[in-house]
């Protein structure tokens, strides 16, 4: 679909006032203009005549870095777009084209643009799509998302499907049918790019992932500190980077140099978190989007920190090699079983020493949500912490009560006070 | 040693209530006023709790305002806390016993986790309203009866109608169908409380039932959903005359360990 149909762009007025920007360390900067670029890259191929993709987040972005072909993260932009309060009005766009509201957010926002609804959100603006490049290792729900999205454009999808595993380990019989399927995608992504695999270049972006994950561990690691050298909540903004441009050089040289930056929070003592810490906890799922003000509200004026979310070791995955590679695509939070998931999120818990948990029951996402009753209960059985869990969505505000949150925010550092009362009384 | 007066005000969705504590172990005066948050309730149940008393507010050491409309009270309240905390400490003070405390107030629905009379874990509703006490008004609603009925009409049930739907506006469909079948209104009622215990279970059996069970809140008043929830736990269920005022009270005895600091 050409640009200059996009049917029913918003009125200016329904842009919210921008404010100016706070000012961020370099790193955080470098991270942000990462993830500009990517968004530029693609509308400079679509003005070159060159085609641009739209991919899903776990995607193995290395193919089509090393085909040199544009690429677009529609998860990425519905974010954005939610974060920019423009989510509700797209989501009722997509509902309006018969698309139920019980589906993903994410999903309503992309495939409303898809169909031709311009946001408001300007930095998350992309071109149409000429191909789609879909893994389902990130949800089920991608599937049919992209199968639309390749039939509205009448364009190619390049699926690779990643069944769930209800297993801890990855069996060779699945890395054969995912290796499988990279051999395909491969066939069918030269023929988009018009150039043939090159496997140096393969090679480089996949050595350039590599380092992007580990600078990523690492930042993330620098929450294990007490107190932690920033909010945890910025780790949501870095995971952009992540998703978009995992292949690239820029990601990694970014991120290490917020890593760097930490550092020397940790050696001063000092931090970029706007409160002083007095309780750490694990935020579990994706944050709403829409609310980010009203999340941050209760947890700033408690003194509580984010120092673990399960994007860390979700994403931070280092391999050698397409089987490898195969292998460490399994490995996403929706293809995982309970036990996995439990033994990651357990693990940055302890790691990073949280008092508490809270868990976002994400309308959005019923694969992620569903069992996150169960893993509350092993949270609390296994690490001691108390739990709280709240109602809401990652791009469409009408699931989320400020009210009722803040309730259960507030409910939970009350038990996280009187956890490590009982605690110390014990020691 | 001068006696030391501390309130409670617990403003809950759909009812304000207070409660005058003398030396953190006494209840001098109370009052319930039927209408709850964003509305003249708080003002009028402070108004009556300090009559009651013949007090005044100055005469109070230390207030504490909670629930839903907690916030609302700056002008008055010296301090808020969640209702979470402060059902766990009422329940705590009038059964001194409680592991578990089950909550059902006019819009949420909470378990609370009890260790040596604090909370150490709670769980609560989803932002559905179901199982809740707003629930039981629309049922009692349709079916032309009085809420406070609703325990001994549900007592006379001879026959099992089951209401499946857990959605309030689903149930209310349900429960006119059967009327319209002819349907024993006793015997619907009773099947509108065995809806809401199953409800309530699921929410607790994810914190995990301890002994002693104690049941707060509005709907705690309720006969009827007390057995029908009993039944389902398989536990003893103990509540209070007080049970209404719990959060109140709670919020009350905080307010004196505050003052007493």
């Amino acid at each position: 679909m050409a640009e200059n149909e996009k049917a029913t762009a918003a009125a200016p007025e329904a842009a919210p006032v921008k404010k100016a920007p706070k000012p961020v360390s370099p790193g955080t900067q470098a991270l942000r203009d990462v993830v500009s670029k990517v968004y530029a890259a693609a509308w400079d191929a679509k003005k070159a005549g060159r085609p641009v993709g739209w991919s899903s987040s776990k995607f193995p972005c290395e193919i089509a870095e090393a085909l040199g072909l544009a690429v677009v993260y529609p998860e990425n932009q519905a974010a954005g777009i939610g974060a920019q309060h423009d989510g509700q009005r797209m989501c009722e766009a997509a509902e309006s084209l018969g698309f139920d509201p019980d589906i993903c957010g994410y999903a309503r926002i992309s495939l409303a643009y898809a169909a031709g609804v311009e946001t408001t959100n300007e930095s998350r603006r992309v071109p149409a799509p000429d191909f789609v490049l879909c893994c389902n290792n990130i949800c089920n729900c991608m599937t049919k998302w992209y199968e639309n999205i390749a039939r509205m454009h009448n364009i190619p999808l390049i699926m690779i499907d990643v069944p769930y595993n209800n297993e801890v380990t990855v069996s060779d019989s699945q890395v054969a049918y995912i290796r499988g399927q990279f051999d395909e995608a491969i066939k069918q992504m030269e023929k988009i790019a018009g150039v043939k695999f090159d496997e140096k270049k393969f090679e480089q972006a996949c050595a350039n992932a590599n380092r992007t994950a580990k600078a990523w561990l690492k930042v993330c690691d620098y929450l294990q500190y007490k107190p932690a050298p920033m909010s945890g909540f910025d780790l949501f903004n870095h995971m952009a980077d992540v998703v978009t441009a995992r292949g690239k050089v820029e990601t990694a040289e970014a991120f290490e140099l917020l890593a760097s930056e930490l550092e020397e929070h940790v050696k001063n003592g000092t931090t970029t978190s706007p409160f002083p810490e007095q309780y750490r906890i694990m935020f579990e799922g994706i944050p709403c989007w829409p609310n980010l003000k009203t999340l941050f509200k209760p947890l700033k004026a408690n003194g509580v920190n984010v120092t673990a979310v399960v994007y860390a070791p979700a994403f931070g995955f280092v391999y050698n090699g397409l089987d490898e590679m195969a292998r460490a695509y399994c490995k996403a939070p929706n293809s995982v079983c309970i036990e996995q998931g439990v033994d990651w999120r357990e693990g940055i818990c302890r790691d990073n020493k949280v008092d508490g948990v809270l868990v976002h029951y994400n309308r959005s996402c019923k694969p992620w949500s569903g069992y996150m009753a169960e893993m509350q209960r092993r949270f609390t059985k296994d690490l001691g912490v108390p739990c709280a869990g709240f109602d809401g969505d990652q791009a469409d505000p009408r699931n989320f009560n400020e009210a009722q949150y803040e309730t259960r925010v507030q409910g939970l550092v009350e038990a996280m006070e009187e956890n490590k009362k009982l605690k110390e009384a014990r020691a | 040693m001068k006696t030391i007066y501390t309130m409670g005000i617990d403003v809950g969705s759909t009812a304000s209530k207070c409660v005058i504590l003398k030396d953190g172990s006494e209840i001098v005066a109370k009052s319930l006023v039927d209408v709850g948050a964003g509305t003249s309730g708080p003002t009028r149940a402070i108004a009556e709790v300090l009559e009651a008393a013949g007090m005044k507010k100055e005469d109070m050491a230390f207030i504490l305002a909670t629930g839903y409309g907690r916030n609302s009270l700056d002008d008055i309240a010296d301090h808020q806390m969640s209702e979470l905390s402060c059902h766990a400490r009422g329940a705590f003070f009038l059964f001194p016993d409680v592991h578990t405390v089950i909550d059902i107030g006019g819009q949420d629905v909470k378990v609370l986790e009890i260790e040596n009379g604090v909370m150490v874990n709670f769980a609560m509703n989803d932002k559905c309203a179901a199982g809740t006490g707003r629930f039981l008004d629309v049922m009692a609603r349709v079916l032309e009866v009085k809420v406070e009925d609703l325990a001994d009409l549900g007592a006379q049930s001879t026959k099992n109608v089951e209401i499946s739907s857990t959605c309030t506006v689903f149930a209310e469909s349900e429960v006119i169908s059967q009327l319209a079948k002819g349907s024993d209104k006793r015997d619907i009622i009773n099947g509108i409380h065995k809806s809401v215990a199953s409800r309530v279970v699921g929410l607790a059996n994810r914190i995990g039932v301890r002994d002693a069970v104690v049941m707060t809140g509005g709907v705690a008043q309720n006969g009827g959903v007390v057995s029908a929830l009993q039944d389902a736990l398989h536990h003893p269920i103990y509540t209070s005359p007080l049970t209404q005022y719990n959060g109140a009270l709670g919020a009350a005895l905080f307010a004196w360990q505050k003052a007493t600091k």
